[in-house]
């Protein structure tokens, strides 16, 4: 396989693994108004994450970097045409990320109440959003000869990407909800319950209402039966919610985002951001890229260090794998 | 102020704002780990004491370094896409370097850390700190290996319109990148030090908690001084590689106008508002050239000639950054992490045996300490990029033309604006509570109650 294609292929994988991690955690933020009645049930939902949330993030970071490496082309112009939501974006991990270590520093009420506003917008926003950049990016943007977005940011609100949004932004909730329900007992584990079941039930027709779209215009085989595996995981998902198999569950709605992810870029390739303008104009995997030198030792340092990685990760998830109550939580 | 201006802006402010808080991470986490390994070797409970003090005033501070982080990231795409489609094909490779091997081993262990004491083992605890300032260190070697490369490029060819990456060891080992590397860690470790001496002096004045600020005083000091001979080294180092590969930044450093055989380093110069003529200065003779070149007599080539011989390399054009902000920020940059030396120097004499000081004076210089090295640190790297100027990377490629194309001059104002404000308010947020940790003290350490229901010790 061309190098080119692998590093296409890492970077799904890295936005894959961005989506699985962060989309919980992103999802119990979202949350926390719903799930915490009072101070100490939300930071019971708060230590759900607390120890993994951080290392979450870094997933996007280094997909945003490995971007940069292996397709300079297209962080170039993505980052660039993309400006104000990702400036939005930026935001809201910067009061999300301060909120969770600077919440509990200090005992009033209004203090922890406006982190917990930041909490829930900081993981709202990025949740939305990313949904509605891929949207964008499938989509295909206003792309000039010289690789440049031409677009301006209202053309980036249009009702596909928003419905990208839309997606996204269901399926991180359900996620974390599900996740809530996975990693607490007691009352909390059964209102993050009640919460999947409906959850899951109006995630599949926004879904499904993407999936069609992105098929009907960009129907290619794989990228639909890719779709329609991501579809049936998620509809998977409503009975084991329902039955409180909370694990399944979350491996039913880790595996739609994993699958969605695969999707997208699977009906991108080898485009990686094609241009409304002519597909003369398109960014592609070929003319994006690095050159071969780059990408193989790009390649050298992720064959090594990836399952170094993933072990500790794993690692630290076997660790805190205990269920929390109330009574965990220090008065 | 069109796009680029502002983009530039917006680039100095995130990095001073974010470099404020990653020398207090970097030094920190290794003296936090130092602390607890004192604790899980000797049982004392004093280290323990120590060790949570100063691992919540080290969170505090990493949060908001990790947060500016990203945005460093970002952008480079968001507001310079002209300067990522020319070096993407090298600069990324150590970017992404950091973020694999650096960012996920910090961010990781230290999720493990806050949360792991518990249910972690002491020693794989101890372990997970360790691991974690390991991985703020790594993570600085990326990022240092990526700036030496604009200060000086190597191991690249010219492809396509485009910088294109022959050799990742030649960038990666580079002597700029070595000599920078160890500068810049010893630096962390002087403000980390100075962080223990001003805060634990704040505490000896009181005469709050003997047992612990006590030795964390004495710490501080020594690592003030200890990483401040090594910074200084170092930099003596870094100043003949940097009059070797950038003549133009040492020149402008010293605002040397006339190349001169033994020159002389002039500690504080009033001159003319542009910096071409002297009023009145205080110099040191033949230092500057020992500085430059190793002996007190070399060549140290001037402005007037470098700026010809630039025009003639790389055509016409202006090639000498602003001579007074470099002036002062190189000056600025060696009399803060002098004062921070001398303080600690005080401090140590003045402390010694069972001694303390007699006034309150030193006290005062021992709580303002704290400052010194961030404003060292703040100077150091507005010097070294701004000059760099015009280059952002050096006799390659211009800043003039490392823009977004794309991007509005309202959407650089907004990002300039809305960053900015952020930070203001992040800002001091930070400073009130990381005066209120400071001030509580070390916290008592509560008695082993039974296993089954103690509540966990989180941090959150």
């Amino acid at each position: 396989m061309d190098l080119t294609t692998v590093w296409f292929l890492l970077i799904a994988v890295l936005w894959a693994g961005y989506f699985l991690l962060e989309g919980f955690d992103f999802g119990v933020g979202i949350l926390l108004p719903f799930v915490g009645r009072d101070d100490r049930s939300r930071r019971l939902a708060i230590n759900t994450i607390g120890p993994v949330w951080d290392g979450n993030e870094v997933w996007l970071l280094v997909a945003g970097g490995a971007t940069f490496a292996a397709f300079p082309e297209w962080y170039a112009t993505l980052f660039s045409g993309f400006f104000l939501p990702l400036l939005i974006i930026l935001v809201s991990l910067i009061v999300r990320g301060v909120a969770f270590e600077y919440r509990g520093k200090r005992a009033g009420a209004t203090w922890k109440k406006r982190w917990d506003v930041a909490i829930f917008v900081g993981s709202l926003l990025p949740a939305i959003l990313w949904g509605v950049a891929f949207g964008n990016i499938l989509r295909g943007v206003p792309i000039d000869a010289n690789h440049e977005y031409v677009g301006g940011f209202v053309n980036l609100l249009n009702p596909y990407a928003l419905l990208g949004g839309l997606t996204t932004l269901a399926l991180c909730t359900l996620h974390g909800a599900v996740f809530l329900a996975l990693k607490t007992d007691g009352p909390m584990r059964e209102q993050a319950g009640q919460i999947a079941e409906t959850m899951a039930l109006v995630s599949v027709p926004i879904a499904a209402a993407f999936l069609v779209w992105t098929g009907i215009t960009h129907g290619d085989g794989w990228g639909i039966a890719l779709s329609a595996a991501a579809a049936i995981a998620l509809v998977t998902a409503i009975p084991l919610t329902r039955a409180r198999r909370e694990g399944w569950a979350f491996a039913a709605t880790g595996a739609t985002l994993l699958l969605a992810v695969a999707a997208l870029f699977v009906t991108l390739f080898p485009d990686v951001m094609p241009s409304t303008l002519g597909a003369a104009y398109s960014l592609t995997v070929h003319n994006a890229s690095s050159t071969p030198y780059t990408l193989k030792v790009m390649t050298w340092v992720a064959v090594f260090f990836t399952p170094i990685v993933l072990s500790y990760q794993g690692w630290t998830y076997w660790i805190f794998r205990k269920r929390l109550t109330l009574s965990d939580i220090p008065a | 102020m069109d796009a680029l201006d502002l983009s530039r802006w917006q680039f100095g402010i995130t990095t001073v704002y974010h470099f404020i808080f990653v020398p207090i991470t970097i030094g920190l986490s290794a003296l936090v780990a130092g602390l607890q390994t004192a604790w899980v070797r000797t049982g004392k409970e004093h280290y323990l004491r120590a060790t949570k003090f100063w691992g919540k005033l080290f969170l505090i501070n990493f949060a908001i370094g990790v947060v500016t982080g990203i945005v460093q990231e970002f952008q480079f795409g968001m507001n310079w896409s002209n300067y990522s489609r020319f070096v993407g094909d090298v600069f990324g490779a150590p970017l992404a370097m950091e973020g694999l091997l650096a960012f996920f081993l910090e961010s990781t262990f230290l999720g493990l850390w806050i949360f792991g004491w518990d249910r972690l083992p002491k020693r794989v605890h101890l372990a997970t700190i360790w691991t974690a300032s390991i991985g703020t260190m790594l993570s600085a070697y990326f990022i240092l290996a990526a700036n030496s490369w604009m200060q000086h490029p190597v191991g690249w060819r010219m492809g396509a319109g485009r910088a294109e990456l022959t050799s990742i060891g030649a960038v990666l080992t580079q002597k700029t990148t070595l000599v920078t590397v160890p500068h810049t860690l010893t630096a962390c470790f002087l403000t980390a030090g100075a962080l223990l001496l001003a805060v634990s002096a704040w505490h000896l004045r009181k005469g709050h908690q003997e047992e612990v600020f006590r030795p964390s005083l004495r710490l501080g000091a020594w690592v003030v001084l200890i990483a401040g001979l090594g910074v200084l080294i170092t930099g003596d180092v870094q100043a003949r590689v940097m009059t070797e590969q950038q003549p133009m930044k040492m020149a402008a450093a010293e605002a040397l106008y006339e190349t001169t055989g033994s020159a002389s380093f002039s500690v504080f110069t009033i001159g003319s508002l542009d910096g071409k003529e002297e009023v009145w200065s205080v110099r040191i003779p033949s230092l500057l050239s020992f500085m430059a070149t190793g002996g007190p007599s070399g060549t140290v080539e001037g402005i007037n000639d470098l700026q010809a011989e630039s025009e003639q390399k790389y055509g016409p054009g202006d090639y000498t950054p602003i001579v007074p902000v470099t002036y002062w920020s190189f000056r600025l940059m060696i009399g803060f992490g002098g004062l921070a030396m001398l303080v600690a120097l005080l401090t140590l004499w003045s402390n010694r045996g069972e001694r303390r000081p007699k006034g309150r004076w030193l006290w005062i210089a021992g709580v303002t300490t704290v400052a010194m090295p961030l404003l060292a640190n703040s100077f150091g790297w507005i010097f070294t990029e701004m000059g760099r100027q015009p280059w952002t990377v050096f006799g390659l490629f211009k800043t003039a033309g490392s823009g977004s194309p794309s991007v509005s001059t309202g959407e650089a104002a907004t990002g300039l604006i809305v960053l900015t404000v952020l930070y203001g308010i992040l800002a001091v947020i930070e400073v009130g509570l990381f005066l209120k940790y400071a001030g509580a003290g070390a916290p008592e350490i509560p008695a082993p109650t039974d296993e089954a229901d103690r509540p966990l010790a989180f941090a959150y």
